[in-house]
C-alpha cells in the first residue's frame, strides 16, 4: 500500500512515517505542499493520503477538493491544527474520510489509520 | 487584551507539550506585559487574523529549544540541524490551534508559522495589542508564552482561568 504523506513540516511528516513504519508500511511517498501533492498524486497513485490543513501554495482543504472532483475513493486523512467543528464539517463536506487533530498520540494516529483503511476495504468490497 | 482570554493557551501548551514532548507543564502566573520586550534565543510566531487579530510567540533559550525539538521529533536537533526550526515552528502552530478552539463562534484564521534565531533577541509587536507572558516550565527547561490578541467580537463562550491549574 502507497501512502502520500502532505505536510509543509518535515518533522511532522517524520513522526507520521515513523508510526505508519511501525504498522508496517514501508511504501511512503511525500510533499510539501498542496501543488506538490496534487503532482504526487497523479504520480504515485498512492491507497491513502494524509493532508495538513495550512499550507504555502496551495492549502489542505482546496487539495481535498481537486482530488475529490477527479477520485471519489483514495481515503484521505485530515492531519491538523483546525479544531473547530465548523473546519471538520467543512472538511468532511470536502470528502476527507477521517480527521486527525494535532497535538496527536501517536496510538490514536496508528487507530484512525487502522479505521480508515478497514472502512475504504469494507466500501469497495461491498461496491 | 482581556486576561480571560489567555486560558485557551494555557490550554494548549499544556497539551501539546504533553502530546508531542511527552512532559507537563508548570505555568506560572501570566503577567500583562510591560516595557521593554523579553529577550531570547528562539521565537516560534503565529499571526492572527479575522475575528480576532494578534500573534502566539512561544520564547525558548537554545538549550531548552533543542532539547524540545529533539524530544518532539525523536532525533538529536540542535539549533543547526535543518528541522529546527520546523519543529519549534508546528510546537507554535498547535498551540495557537488549540487555543483558537476555545474561541467558539469566531471565525480565527492562524497564519504559517514564524520562527526567529539568535542570541538575545526581542519581538516587538503593535502597541494597541496588549500581551501578555505565561511563564511556563518543563523538565526540558523553562520558556514562555506571549500572547497579544485583540477580538473583532467577543466570544460564545470561553473557559474560565482556574480551570488549567496555572498558578495564581
Amino acid at each position: 500500500m502507497k501512502i502520500l504523506l502532505v505536510d509543509d513540516s518535515r518533522t511532522i511528516r517524520n513522526i507520521q512515517k515513523s508510526v505508519l513504519m511501525q504498522l508496517g508500511h514501508n511504501d511512503i511517498v511525500e510533499a510539501s505542499d498542496g501543488l506538490e501533492a496534487l503532482d504526487q498524486y497523479k504520480r504515485e497513485s498512492p491507497d491513502l493520503i494524509f493532508i495538513d490543513w495550512n499550507m504555502p501554495n496551495m492549502d489542505g482543504i482546496t487539495l481535498v477538493r481537486k482530488i475529490r472532483e477527479i477520485d471519489k475513493n483514495t481515503p484521505l486523512i485530515m492531519c491538523t491544527t483546525q479544531a473547530e467543528k465548523s473546519r471538520v464539517l467543512e472538511a468532511i463536506k470536502a470528502g476527507v474520510n477521517n480527521y486527525v487533530v494535532k497535538p496527536f498520540m501517536t496510538e490514536s494516529l496508528a487507530e484512525k489509520i487502522t479505521q480508515t483503511m478497514e472502512k475504504a476495504k469494507a466500501t469497495a468490497t461491498a461496491g | 487584551m482581556d486576561v480571560r482570554y489567555v486560558n485557551p493557551f494555557i490550554t494548549a501548551t499544556c497539551n501539546t507539550f504533553q502530546a508531542m514532548c511527552a512532559t507537563p507543564v508548570t505555568v506560572g502566573k501570566p503577567e500583562v506585559k510591560t516595557g521593554e520586550d523579553p529577550s531570547s534565543d528562539v521565537s516560534a510566531i503565529i499571526g492572527f487574523s479575522g475575528d480576532a487579530t494578534g500573534a502566539v510567540v512561544l520564547h525558548l533559550s537554545f538549550d531548552t529549544a533543542a532539547k524540545t525539538a529533539t524530544r518532539f521529533a525523536g532525533m538529536e536537533i540542535d539549533p543547526e540541524h535543518p528541522d529546527f526550526a520546523d519543529a519549534l515552528g508546528e510546537l507554535a502552530d498547535m498551540v495557537a490551534g488549540g487555543a483558537k478552539d476555545h474561541f467558539e463562534g469566531l471565525n480565527i484564521n492562524i497564519s504559517l508559522p514564524s520562527v526567529v534565531v539568535g542570541k538575545a533577541h526581542s519581538v516587538s509587536a503593535s502597541k494597541s495589542a496588549p500581551r501578555l507572558i505565561i511563564p511556563c516550565k518543563t523538565d526540558l527547561g523553562s520558556f514562555s508564552v506571549e500572547v497579544g490578541m485583540v477580538m473583532d467580537r467577543a466570544p460564545a463562550r470561553i473557559k474560565k482561568l482556574e480551570a488549567t491549574g496555572a498558578m495564581s
